[in-house]
């Protein structure tokens, strides 16, 4: 066993790591990507503990435990606040699936069960921050002020994102896996060429990705520029140990955190379904990052509850055995006991954000129905800032050609 | 915001000087650091030892290691970083060390590059300048000779460019970092050191312009970067036979100026299109495309295409086979002109 391998945890079969070790049976690893049922049950043993480095404040059942390093103060105003969020997102999340089953959208990507990792991460975050999601950050944009009928446009193919990442903190939602991280590096650099780090007044920059993300180049580049550069910036992986149908021992022999060592930074696991815990731990690395003691690499330990997308069917790849365990550990649940244990929440309270919600749902569905189909111009909007000849001919063309129908009845090109 | 633009330009002090391309260059960066703080150079070996055809040469003395970057050696990163530093208001002049090494970076540009102002509907401008070494014809290993200038044309969002002398790389530098939209500069590495005249007081052309270098009514040969100097080369020979060919320098590649190659070929009924990269969905091509459409009654012959050929850049000791020289060039307008 490598002693840099800290807790024990690994993935890979005991062969791989001991070369004395006797020959290993099973499957050979070039085969072993259609995990037998044998295996997603180990994954399932090994990977839904999250093991000793594991920091927490929130446990399943909803008491609040401390943690030596990483702890935080919260009123119970702001716990209610919490609460709010991730139950608001939650129900925006369940709308747009049943917004792609009713064909109004092309597809979403759901977020259930990582509210706890992105509103902790999305509240962390202060407006001077910048943020770099992919593309399942429902809750932290939901934190950076985007209105969720903002996010329509994408799944329906009407827009590629609408809002502003400059006034916004936020950037668009990156779609090719792993770039936004090296995105995100060049912005923090900047962050620190122009002074802004170094003190409580700082600013830092979060770039999110998951667990498949990390078997990407760009995110080991942008781990090697940001340690080269003290880049202000914080990792935040969500490992919700599926990359569609592989899990995580397809990407990895080590737990994700523990790659910082590699690079010379701080790596710290966190409960993702914590919203206490991924809140402390986020406001502690970004606090690193904006005094100039970054980048920080965050794996938020959680569980992508349902399928990568709605075109996706889990059921082909794991075993209901392991959505049913990870229900135990439910971030919205834990944190709804916990407000009604400690008395910071009553039924009053949840009754209210319910009827939120639904208000909210109502308007993000009709927002989507009302949407206005882009016209043929848009496909020719600002692919450069000075026109391009060719581009602004194939316009006019296009338009003059679509006007010659204008005159014809009904079933002519709209 | 914008940036101080070139018009503001320029010293009286400045006087006319005879400089290599990659002076010229190195010149052009200069200027535009010292008018804009936003303006950052990065790449591998940029700094301390100044590129490793020496075209940043003394930059980093100058201007500190903060603004001339010297990156780790990776690409992807080198653009990705650029963008990242864009969105933050700088304007990253990136060196990749060769054409052949641009790969790593390709995913960075094609998919956030050259599509984060599409993308945010202009919310996010790209100012980043791309700077490649590119062509053959100095003795290199495997994936230093390469012309991949098509692979970016092709991609919309991009604007492509390319220098052929010291005038030029002075000025289309210098105004390509001035552009909002992101720009691939390749420059003819074999010519580098090739020397002209520079007048930094002269008014430069605008960057997306193609130019005719040569008047001529025999013939018409369009090309761009390294092979302007083997057309120009062709042509003072063919005129000891008689024949007059007008030479016309492409300069931008995408969005392609062929304005003046229409006009040129509606006179001389003739069009042979030269260039290092293999001929197959090049930028040679979309030349030939759009003259056959643009000009169609005025040709008196096929047009014809002198490229490199349809394979992997071969080993260097067969590069002037592949290269086309001054005889393919001169034995392609034989053919134009006995049709």
């Amino acid at each position: 066993m490598p002693s840099n391998i800290r807790t024990g945890e690994h993935w890979t079969r005991p062969g791989h790591l001991d070369p004395h070790a006797p020959a290993e049976t099973g499957p050979p690893a070039a085969t072993a990507a259609t995990p037998t049922r044998e295996q997603v049950i180990a994954g399932l043993r090994a990977t839904s503990e999250g093991g000793a480095d594991l920091v927490q404040l929130l446990t399943p059942e909803g008491e609040r435990v401390s943690h030596p390093e990483f702890d935080v103060d919260v009123s119970a105003e702001q716990l209610r606040g919490l609460y709010r969020d991730m139950v608001l997102i939650r129900r925006v999340d369940q709308e747009g699936n049943a917004l792609q089953r009713q064909g109004q959208l092309g597809i979403w990507v759901p977020l259930l069960g990582q509210e706890a990792a992105q509103i902790g991460a999305g509240r962390a975050l202060r407006s001077t921050d910048m943020a770099f999601p992919s593309y399942r950050e429902h809750g932290v944009a939901w934190c950076r002020g985007i209105d969720p009928t903002e996010l329509l446009g994408i799944f329906r193919g009407a827009d590629h994102g609408s809002w502003d990442p400059g006034s916004t903190g936020f950037h668009l939602y990156t779609i090719v896996i792993g770039n936004q991280c090296l995105n995100a590096t060049g912005y923090a650099m900047g962050q620190r060429f122009e002074g802004r780090v170094g003190d409580d007044a700082g600013e830092a920059t979060m770039a999110f990705f998951g667990d498949g993300a990390t078997s990407q180049g760009d995110v080991h580049e942008a781990m090697v520029w940001s340690a080269v550069y003290d880049a202000p910036l914080v990792f935040f992986c969500q490992n919700n140990q599926w990359a569609i149908s592989e899990p995580l021992e397809r990407q990895t022999r080590v737990p994700l955190h523990q790659r910082a060592d590699g690079y010379g930074f701080r790596g710290v696991r966190v409960d993702g379904n914590d919203v206490l815990a991924s809140l402390a731990v986020s406001r502690w690395a970004l606090d690193e990052a904006r005094h100039g003691n970054g980048p920080v690499l965050v794996e938020a330990f959680t569980y992508r509850m349902g399928a990568h997308t709605t075109s996706d069917d889990a059921t082909r790849y794991r075993l209901d055995d392991e959505l049913e365990t990870w229900k135990l550990k439910d971030p919205v649940e834990r944190l709804r006991v916990h407000l009604l244990r400690s008395g910071s929440g009553d039924q009053q309270f949840l009754d209210q954000v319910d009827a939120e919600a639904d208000e909210l749902a109502e308007r993000f569905r009709r927002y989507c129905f009302d949407m206005p189909e882009p016209p043929p111009e848009r496909i020719f909007s600002e692919v450069y800032a000075e026109p391009s000849p060719p581009v602004e001919q194939q316009r006019s063309d296009y338009l003059a050609y679509l006007a010659d129908f204008a005159d014809q009845p009904a079933g002519g090109v709209r | 915001m914008a940036a101080p633009t070139l018009e503001r330009a320029g010293s009286s002090e400045a006087r006319a000087e005879n400089l290599t391309i990659a002076k010229a260059l190195n010149r052009a960066m200069r200027a535009a650091l010292e008018r804009d703080p936003k303006v950052l150079v990065m790449g591998e070996d940029v700094g301390r030892l100044g590129g490793v055809f020496r075209v940043t040469d003394g930059l980093q003395k100058d201007f500190g290691q903060q603004r001339i970057l010297d990156t780790p050696l990776s690409e992807s990163g080198i653009v990705g970083a650029a963008i990242g530093l864009a969105m933050r208001g700088f304007r990253p002049v990136c060196e990749i060390q060769f054409d052949g090494f641009i790969f790593p970076g390709y995913d960075q540009i094609v998919s956030q590059l050259a599509k984060l102002r599409y993308r945010s509907q202009g919310k996010v401008p790209m100012p980043v300048v791309i700077r490649v070494p590119y062509g053959g014809g100095i003795g290199a290993v495997e994936h230093h000779s390469e012309s991949p200038e098509a692979l970016f044309a092709h991609v919309a969002g991009l604007r492509v460019v390319t220098c052929s002398n010291t005038v030029d790389a002075y000025w289309m530098l210098q105004q390509a970092i001035e552009c909002d939209d992101p720009v691939l500069f390749f420059e003819p590495k074999r010519r580098y050191y090739e020397k002209a005249e520079l007048d930094p007081r002269a008014r430069p052309d605008e960057l997306f312009r193609s130019r005719v270098l040569r008047r001529g009514t025999s013939a018409t040969v369009a090309t761009y970067g390294p092979m302007v100097r083997t057309c120009l080369d062709a042509a003072a020979a063919a005129e000891e036979d008689g024949t007059d060919l007008e030479v016309v320098d492409l300069r931008a590649l995408s969005p392609l100026d062929l304005d003046p190659v229409f006009a040129s070929v509606r006179r001389t009924g003739r069009l042979v299109v030269v260039s290092e990269a293999p001929a197959e969905s090049s930028v040679v091509s979309e030349v030939v495309a759009r003259v056959q459409q643009e000009c169609f009654y005025s040709l008196e012959a096929p047009v014809l295409r002198v490229t490199g050929f349809d394979t992997p850049y071969p080993p260097s000791r067969l590069e002037e086979s592949y290269l086309p020289d001054l005889d393919r060039v001169l034995d392609a307008v034989d053919r134009s002109l006995a049709f």
